[in-house]
């Protein structure tokens, strides 16, 4: 039988440096507002292939001679295919710059455009807010109610909540640091897969504290830490095949579908694994801590003259 | 019990041949699946309006007479399914499914296709210029516009070749016609479109030289047949009462859509065929039979998709691949219980009720959080601009949590206990699960 119990501080140890490493890369490298949040215009263009391939850095100059200084450039899927994005452009702008792209590497086809005046994206920041918001409150209310029959629903509800912010934290600290050396910038679809996650990880939190209540109802040992590893043992590879399977799909969705959605595909594949392991080792291992006052030992490495104090 | 039993297989047998007519042949004249733009290619247009200059309480009015004249105008194109809508107060909605002249269908939104019609005199600097050409009425100087069309244009052939297009006055433009055509005999009178001088076939401005008092009906000669047929649609179409702007724009080029179709349904086919491998080799015979209830749950959702019709977009793709995968899971909490209840030396009947009853709480429980979190999430598609691929997954994810708590509980239960008492169910290795054992 697996012990996950009593590998809790080693757990909990990880999942701190993880808040850690997702804290100071959020302070390091924060989040890069696609243009749905930030406002601008973003399109596909394709050169023709017969055309020698065109360099990204000439392309880049071009457009900072055309007076776009900041535009970003990335070039998507293997032929000339870039995408570039600046600020919003009329319609005479951009017919402009397309006639200059078009005068300098040859001919190109538009292949997509997509725009966001401030106004909008301003909208789109205060209700994306609201929504997560009224999300919170959704979830902690559910919470709230789907832990009302556990024998201490407030240490059960916290402790779900801690997992909770630990896989946001993680997913957000490693969406800062893909932003930075690959410039992902997060639009509404990251929001949706990280309120999609939140109510992924509740789930699996979930039936893993059920079967918890479950086996201290029927009463199968005295030692509670012995009933949380019972229960994880039981649950185990339900939450593990359930993830897999979800896994699975994600993944498939990642490398088919591509660009369109990939960010969205990266929150969800980061958010499952971590909704999964804190499910399984963070959220019952802390009840287990809770109940044996243990907390001391979570901050053990930290130089604290009170840590060392209770050590000794 | 195995009498109901063979009902209720009927039943879902009826079902799920039902969904796969749904799907392949034209129902409730549902013909195909409602793709989005980024599927379909198109155009996506938020505009704002500006009321500022509206008559306060005709605000209303003011928007909705704008959106018919949008709606006219898109009639010009011939787009199949258009959605002009007002957003909020003082917002409109476009949208054009399909359509590749991007550009074109832009210019005959935003068109103000007002006709200007302008004389040539001396500016303020001594250079001669165009200027519009004005008159009073009432005690009110006006400027000569198409705005004094009767909305009756036509397009003719010129007695010289060429095509005509004829309008009519009404009756404040031919009081300021005849004011102005009286005092510009011999001399040009242009026409602008937008500003811009309107050109003709031969692109040089059109600006005919005035032989005669026009008092009732005038006539444009000079434009290509393409060019005076668009115009006089447009003129027709009327003007826009308020000035628009866009705000929010998504083009997408209907080859790009094609190629995302291709591309998630080679997402969609490999996710669920991982998916099936998995439950058969972990699992055995129920890994099988929750395969079965897998296609079963796959038709059923697509044709529920498409009979709603639910718009499908990447994102809406996105949530039916994901949904895929956690339909499975209700499967997976009743198998594992199943084994438990199995080991504990249940015969597979018992085994199976037993699995499906006491795993019934977790399932409900832990689809609540998806229900929840998808009605947020449709909410705030809902209300947010540039929302529709939010909206699209939560609906599609909805659909698909709700569809395989049905299929996972009514389907798998009813295949599985088709098994019970046939030779097969003595197989216990068939099961991975033996009875008895720790």
């Amino acid at each position: 039988m697996f012990d996950i119990t009593g590998k809790r501080f080693l757990f909990l140890l990880i999942s701190e440096a993880l808040i850690l490493i997702g804290i100071i890369s959020l302070v390091v490298f924060p989040l890069k507002p696609g243009i749905e949040f930030s406002s601008g215009s973003m399109m596909t263009v394709s050169f023709a292939q017969e055309v020698e391939e065109v360099d990204q850095g000439e392309l880049k100059q071009e457009l900072v001679n055309l007076g776009y200084a900041n535009a970003i450039i990335q070039r998507t899927g293997e032929g000339n295919d870039f995408l570039i994005r600046t600020r919003e452009l009329t319609g005479e702008d951009k017919a402009a710059l397309e006639s200059a792209l078009a005068a300098r590497f040859g001919s190109l086809t538009e292949r997509e455009f997509y725009s966001v005046s401030p106004r909008v994206a301003g909208e789109t920041v205060e209700n994306a807010a609201i929504a997560v918001a009224v999300a919170a409150v959704g979830i902690l209310l559910y919470i709230t109610w789907a832990f009302r029959r556990m024998p201490r629903p407030l240490h059960y509800g916290t402790c779900g909540i801690i997992a909770l912010v630990h896989d946001v934290v993680v997913v957000v600290g490693i969406f800062c640091i893909l932003g930075a050396i690959m410039d992902w910038e997060i639009n509404l679809m990251f929001i949706t897969g990280v309120l999609a996650v939140i109510g992924y990880s509740i789930n699996n939190t979930v039936v893993v504290f059920d079967r918890i209540r479950e086996n201290l109802t029927r009463g199968i040992s005295p030692d509670f830490e012995v009933v949380v590893n019972t229960s994880l043992v039981e649950t185990l590879s339900r939450s593990l095949n359930t993830s897999l399977t979800t896994i699975f799909v994600v993944l498939a969705l990642l490398l088919f579908v591509g660009a369109s959605i990939q960010n969205f595909a990266m929150v969800l594949l980061i958010g499952i694994v971590t909704g999964t392991y804190s499910s399984l080792c963070i959220a019952p291992t802390l009840l287990i801590v809770w109940e044996r006052r243990e907390w001391g030992r979570l901050v053990q490495w930290l130089p604290l003259p009170r840590a060392k104090a209770r050590g000794a | 019990m195995p009498r109901r039993n063979t009902l209720v297989f009927i039943i879902v047998l009826i079902l799920f041949a039902f969904a796969v007519c749904a799907l392949i042949y034209p129902l409730f004249g549902r013909e195909e699946m409602r793709l989005g733009l980024d599927l379909q290619g198109g155009i996506h247009m938020v505009y704002q309006a500006d009321l500022s200059e509206v008559e306060p309480g005709t605000e209303a009015e003011a928007i909705d007479g704008a959106i018919a004249v949008i709606e006219q105008r898109i009639n010009i194109l011939g787009v199949t399914e258009p959605v002009i809508q007002k957003q909020g107060a003082d917002r409109i909605l476009v949208e054009l499914p399909g359509v590749s002249e991007a550009e074109k269908a832009k210019r005959l939104i935003g068109q103000t296709a007002l006709l200007e019609f302008r004389e040539w005199v001396e500016g303020e600097g001594g250079e001669m210029e165009w200027v519009p050409a004005t008159a009073t009425v009432d005690g009110k100087e006006k400027v000569l516009t198409s705005g004094y069309f009767k909305e009756n244009t036509y397009v003719s052939p010129g007695d010289l070749g060429g095509v005509l297009l004829i309008f009519e006055w009404d009756e404040e433009g031919s009081k300021l016609s005849e004011q102005i055509t009286g005092r510009l005999i011999g001399k040009p009178l242009a026409i602008f479109l937008s500003g811009e001088p309107l050109l003709g076939e031969d692109e040089l401005p059109i600006a005919p030289i005035v032989r005669s008092v026009i008092t009732d009906r005038g006539q444009i000669d000079g434009l290509s047949l393409k060019e005076a047929t668009e115009l006089s649609q447009l003129l027709n179409a009327g003007r826009i009462p308020v000035p628009l702007t866009p705000i929010y724009e998504q083009t997408v080029s209907p080859i790009l859509g094609a190629d995302f179709i291709d591309m998630s349904l080679k997402a969609g086919l490999i996710g669920i065929i991982l998916v099936m491998l998995f439950m058969i080799i972990y699992y055995r015979l129920p890994g099988v039979l929750a395969s079965l209830a897998l296609i079963f749950y796959g038709a059923v959702v697509l044709a529920i998709f498409k009979l709603i019709p639910v718009t499908l977009t990447l994102a809406g793709i996105g949530g039916f691949v994901l949904s895929i995968g956690m339909a499975v899971d209700a499967n997976v909490l009743i198998f594992e219980r199943m084994k438990e209840e199995f080991r504990t030396g249940r015969t597979l009947g018992a085994a199976i009720e037993a699995g499906f009853n006491r795993a019934w709480t977790a399932i409900r429980d832990s689809n609540v959080t998806t229900f929840i979190v998808c009605g947020i999430l449709y909410w705030m598609g809902s209300i947010l601009v540039a929302g529709a691929p939010v909206k699209g997954f939560a609906a599609t994810l909805f659909i698909g949590v709700a569809v395989s708590m049905f299929t996972a509980i009514v389907v798998t239960r009813t295949l599985l206990r088709l098994f019970v008492g046939t030779p097969l169910a003595k197989k216990t290795r068939l099961f991975r699960a033996y009875q008895g054992r720790e």
